[in-house]
């Protein structure tokens, strides 16, 4: 029987030694393949954020309090948001600095509105591994460069919130901004 | 695996002798773990803690299990839940407090587990798949640990959740897509909390599994022994039961001494009371560490704090952490000594105990703020943990000389005691 089966298929062998038998597997294997591959997309899919994660509002911010050298936290898409009003010393400082020399060179001017330069509208979350840096509250360590300091793993930012120090790759992120008013931003 | 001097399964009972004919489960046993199985006759109290390790895997299942009868897994209500086990639930501070230290006693019972294959050579042909599935094993308590100390939506745990997930996010280009997966949104979340329940019930189940292979591979060449040298004959080897049953049984009478100590009088010791904060998104407190059996690798990525060519600092730690767990899985190809054990390696024997009080101070540095000189001594550190396994571990192997060897195990045991003449030579097996 299986002598007999084994002279079948070489005789169907045809040029190139190829069967139709073994397109015909390869085609079966293949097809198997592509529905567990469309089994297995949605399982890790469903880990992705939620329709109702995604449903993220902006979020509007009311500037009027907020007096030169203070800071204030806010959250915007569930994260901490920094807003600091500068004074016109921890702008000169800023600008002291030669970009070029920087980690991930920025000027604060890039990194603000014209003309509204005292407002540093940053994310709280430090560009290493995600901590939220001390120095919007009162009588935080501001770090070594008197802007924020990250106490995970001792980065430092400067008064742009630029990463000058330790191991984060980028400056603080600046979210998408605009003013609404003289004395109102609105975030996303 | 069995010598062939092992003993033979034999039911009398006509009800074991009806159930070894139809599903031999008891006859497994016997052959795996009563006195079916010989095994060396010279083990050292070193050898309890693959037993000790089962044993607290055991605990933190039971346990987990009743936790999560009284835990809501919703960022609402996590932490006060987890408050209303310790209060309201009978018994339910006992629960959470074994749970909790029982997550530490895993560690110190798997670190002592490891330290001894790393000394007596137990990685070494033929049990590089044992300790190839020991690496497994540990890799997937890091991960359940880590996904547990999420549950009770600390401070700690939140700020954990975070920097962990955010591990991930250094990968390049798919990094971040990564960690939003992993959370579920851009923070962790609620929907980071309910799957790290999820995943934190399924891993132990898991990692019995691999425990399962673990104890199979170990089983083919059978356990490995203080001198190194391999089991020649019958004399050389007792029946695991009642000998080292009844040694192991011991060995448990003390690590539960010891973990019922911390549990009843210091529970809260080995912890950090910033878990007692609930987890508040907008501030990392200022002293954050994480758990003390972590604190070895936290040390190495936070060694790297200056960009190396085009490689930034974030992406470098995070490489160095994983490779330094990595690493160990080329272990048994990077020591090429014929010698199994470290007690007839004179010089393997130094370096050995430099790299114990290494990673000792790199446990200690993990802890200490993220400052000078802290950072400078993780970086002398760590470059040390990679020298060790990378440089000096391979030079040893082709430079040492090692002392002679005892000809067989009961050689070895008789001249500890005294008594080499006239005992019989060990005979090898047919």
């Amino acid at each position: 029987m299986a002598i007999v089966e084994h002279t079948d298929s070489t005789g169907l062998s045809g040029e190139d030694g190829v069967r139709r038998r073994d397109f015909i597997n390869i085609a079966a294997v293949s097809f198997a393949g592509v529905g567990g591959i469309a089994v297995v997309l949605p399982l890790i899919d469903q880990m992705n954020p939620s329709a109702d994660v995604l449903a993220l509002a902006s979020t509007e911010v009311d500037l009027s309090a907020i007096q030169p050298g203070q800071a204030i936290k806010t959250t915007f898409r569930s994260q901490p948001l920094f807003v600091r009003q500068l004074t016109p010393k921890e702008i000169a400082e800023a600008d002291k600095v030669d970009p070029s020399t920087l980690r991930d060179p920025q000027t604060l001017a890039e990194r603000t509105v014209d003309g509204k330069t005292q407002w540093l509208v940053t994310m709280g979350v430090c560009t290493h591994l995600g901590c939220v840096p001390l120095g919007a509250g009162e009588g935080e360590n501001k770090g070594e460069y008197g802007g924020y300091f990250c106490p995970c793993h001792g980065s430092s930012y400067d008064t742009a919130a630029r990463i000058r120090k330790g191991p984060a790759p980028k400056n603080l992120e600046v979210p998408k901004f605009s003013f609404t008013s003289d004395t109102a931003i609105l975030v996303g | 695996m069995s010598f062939p001097w092992a003993e033979q399964y034999t039911p009398k009972n006509p009800v074991m002798v009806w159930i070894d004919e139809k599903l031999p489960l008891p006859r497994l046993a016997y052959n795996a773990v009563g006195a079916g199985y010989p095994v060396p006759r010279n083990l050292n109290y070193f050898w309890n803690f693959g037993v000790l390790a089962g044993l607290a895997l055991m605990i933190q299942i039971v346990t987990g299990v009743i936790m999560a009868m009284h835990y809501g897994a919703n960022d609402l209500v996590a932490f006060s839940t987890v408050e209303q086990t310790m209060r309201d639930v009978n018994a339910g501070w006992l629960m959470r407090y074994a749970h909790a230290n029982g997550a530490s006693f895993f560690f110190i019972v798997v670190y002592l587990h490891i330290f001894r294959g790393l000394y007596f050579g137990s990685y070494k042909a033929p049990r590089e798949m044992v300790w190839l599935l020991g690496l497994v094993i540990f890799l997937l308590m890091m991960a359940t640990a880590f996904m547990g100390y999420v549950l009770p939506w600390g401070q700690m745990s939140y700020w954990g959740a975070k920097v962990i997930t955010g591990l991930f996010g250094a990968i390049p280009v798919v990094g971040e897509p990564i960690q939003t997966w992993l959370l579920g949104g851009f923070a962790p979340g609620n929907a980071s909390l309910n799957r790290f329940f999820s995943l934190h019930f399924l891993l132990p189940f898991v990692i019995a599994g691999v425990i399962i292979l673990h104890i199979w591979a170990l089983h083919i060449p059978g356990s490995s022994n203080p001198t190194g040298v391999e089991v020649k004959g019958p004399q050389d080897t007792v029946p695991f039961h009642p000998y080292y049953t009844a040694k192991d049984g011991f060995g448990a009478g003390i690590f539960l001494i010891a973990f019922c100590t911390l549990l009843f009088f210091a529970p809260n010791f080995l912890g950090h009371p910033d878990n007692y904060i609930e987890a508040n998104p907008l501030s990392t407190p200022a002293h954050i560490v994480p758990e003390w059996y972590f604190w070895p690798f936290y040390a190495i990525l936070r060694a790297f704090t200056v960009d190396f060519f085009f490689v930034p600092a974030k992406l470098l730690g995070v490489l160095a952490m994983f490779a330094s767990i990595l690493l160990l899985f080329f272990l048994p190809w990077l020591d090429t000594s014929p010698v199994r054990s470290g007690k007839y390696r004179p010089t393997f024997n130094k370096f050995f105990w430099i790299l114990v009080i290494d990673v000792l101070i790199l446990g200690w540095l993990g802890g200490a703020p993220a400052e000078e000189p802290y950072v400078m001594m993780s970086q002398v550190a760590a470059a040390y943990y990679f020298a060790h396994f990378l440089i000096i571990l391979p030079l040893i192997s082709r430079f040492e000389k090692p002392l002679p060897l005892p000809g067989s195990i009961t050689e070895a045991v008789l001249a500890k005691y005294g008594k080499t003449d006239g005992e019989p030579v060990a005979v090898p097996a047919e």
